[in-house]
């Protein structure tokens, strides 16, 4: 009874979100079903969560080494991308020799780069965690300097007049101010280093959910590669729920301003 | 010299080395972006003396007290704030409260409070006493542990008057701290500020766009124009205030007096 009490407000919440996709499953499988497609081509939702329960121990392995990259990746790409932001924020030398040079690097397409690194490091794990931090190191530069920059800069006159230094400054104001911008950044990331991790293990790996994927295409083992794509979003969303988790903790110290939750639609 | 009132230009003669001086300012200049803000600009803030600073938007009340504080550097002339001579490596002895209350959201008010002693590093148990010693009279005590959110307008700008005083600075700069407030707000915040400093021997200077802010807190009141920036006048306003008259401010001393500022700071709108 009390059970059902703590999991009401919960479920209210989740509700929209289950039966938008069940109806598109259940849409999916209908449309297989009466257009009579064939398995190899598009394979209707049950067969799919028939293979994910028949060959779950592969899921499970090959997950496992994909999120030991994505994990690197992504802890290598946070701390990166702190060193970057605060020196491009505390020097203007630093943000002239290297802020261009990063902005260049994105224009170039990373999937071009991957099979390069495979001849440069090899196909150990080494290969994909860069890729990893290639795909996610960006947003959470951009977000922190635009985090660490949004500070008042009277707030920073008054720093200045109560005596403070300028590292005072930066760790006691411009680091809480920017803890918005930097969780909005550190999102955006954990979902890309999925797909980062996917395209490091497509050109070169000996296991991993993108290395199972590229093996059951040619052989049409379709419903493989969906099972693959669904333990995929649910890795992507697991690392979102942990940031999102992480920022709620480190907000509730660092309360921006009373919390508001916009909506425009509900006026 | 008619009813206690004292007025004369501000010459720029009175290049005196004052000892009582806690703020003294010697032909002051300042540009920014190569138009004159501020030009040979002389001024001088005694130990126990309250100045009010009054004149029109954008005459360089604001940037005078910013160049006191240190946060801006003059471009001609001397500056000299607690015994100091100012440089662009010597800042942070004066104290200074903006327009806005700028406290830190993430921190209570206590937190908010002890900011300025906390970068100089006195430790936290010995800062939290001197907020908790102070918290009575600015009439915090009770939400030393709120959140700035929480507290209306009025009470914000007494938790950043405490930031500010807390380092026990001589020298107190205060910009339009009332401003933001409503009108019942303001008068209260007024009269409650007239005492705590009331024993202090601080130096204390005000801008203001209020002249009669000006007239009842301040001992001595300076009025600034626009083009040329500078102060054209000043006023003895010392005796309107220690009558102790409840609505001093409808005394025909009082009324008197904001006419001559207001004329003054009128003749000049007119002319720009």
């Amino acid at each position: 009874m009390t059970l059902l009490r703590t999991l009401r407000p919960r479920l209210i919440v989740w509700l929209p979100a289950i039966a938008t996709a069940l109806a598109l499953l259940i849409l999916w499988e209908a449309l297989v079903e009466v257009l009579d497609v064939q398995r190899w081509l598009l394979p209707p939702p049950s067969v799919i969560s028939i293979e994910l329960f028949e060959s779950f121990d592969l899921f499970v392995r090959h997950a496992g080494t994909t999120t030991l990259e994505i994990v690197l990746g992504f802890a290598v790409s946070v701390a990166l991308g702190v060193v970057i932001a605060s020196g491009i924020v505390w020097s203007r030398a630093v943000e002239r020799s290297i802020y261009p040079i990063i902005i260049a690097s994105q224009t170039i397409p990373i999937i071009t780069l991957a099979p390069l690194l495979i001849i440069w490091v090899g196909t150990d794990i080494m290969s994909k965690v860069i890729v990893i931090v290639l795909f996610t190191f960006f947003p959470i530069v951009i977000s922190l300097v635009t985090g660490l920059r949004s500070v008042d800069q009277e707030m920073v006159d008054m720093f200045r007049t109560l005596g403070a230094s300028p590292w005072q400054t930066f760790r006691k104001l411009m680091v809480p101010s920017a803890l918005p911008n930097f969780f909005a950044g550190l999102k955006v990331a954990a979902v890309v280093s999925v797909i980062g991790a996917v395209i490091g293990e497509w050109f070169g790996a000996s296991a991993g959910l993108g290395w199972l994927m590229k093996l059951a295409g040619p052989q049409f083992q379709t419903a493989r590669v969906f099972a693959a794509i669904v333990v995929l979003s649910i890795l992507a969303m697991a690392l979102f729920a942990a940031v999102v988790a992480v920022e709620k903790w480190s907000l509730r110290k660092y309360p921006p301003t009373a919390n508001q939750v916009i909506r425009l639609g509900e006026s | 010299m008619n009813s206690g009132i004292q007025q004369f230009s501000a010459e720029r003669d009175s290049r005196v080395v004052n000892n009582d001086a806690l703020v003294e300012l010697l032909g002051v200049g300042f540009d920014y972006e190569n138009t004159s803000i501020l030009d040979e600009i002389n001024l001088t803030v005694e130990k126990g003396e309250f100045v009010a600073l009054v004149g029109p938007s954008g005459c360089g009340k604001s940037t005078l007290l910013n160049l006191i504080s240190g946060v801006l550097t003059a471009r001609s002339g001397q500056i000299v704030a607690n015994g100091n001579i100012l440089s662009s490596d010597r800042i942070g002895n004066v104290s200074y409260m903006q327009q806005k209350d700028l406290l830190l959201p993430w921190r209570t008010v206590a937190e908010n409070s002890r900011l300025g002693s906390e970068l100089r590093g006195v430790s936290s148990s010995e800062s939290n006493e001197q907020v908790r010693k102070l918290a009575e009279s600015f009439g915090l005590s009770d939400v030393l542990d709120s959140m700035p959110h929480e507290l209306s307008g009025g009470m914000r700008q007494r938790v950043a008057l405490l930031r500010a005083v807390l380092p026990d600075n001589p020298v107190l700069l205060l910009d339009e701290p009332f401003g933001a407030l409503d009108a019942i707000t303001r008068s209260s915040l007024q009269q409650w500020l007239l005492n705590v400093l009331d024993t202090s021997d601080k130096a204390v200077l005000l801008v203001t766009h209020d002249v009669e802010e000006a007239i009842l807190l301040a001992d001595r009141v300076l009025v600034m124009a626009h083009s040329p920036n500078g102060i054209i006048a000043e006023f003895d306003v010392k005796s309107v205030v220690s009558s102790g008259d409840n609505d001093i401010t409808m005394s025909a001393e009082f009324i008197e007096l904001k006419k001559q500022i207001l004329d003054h700071l009128g003749k000049h709108e007119v002319v720009r």
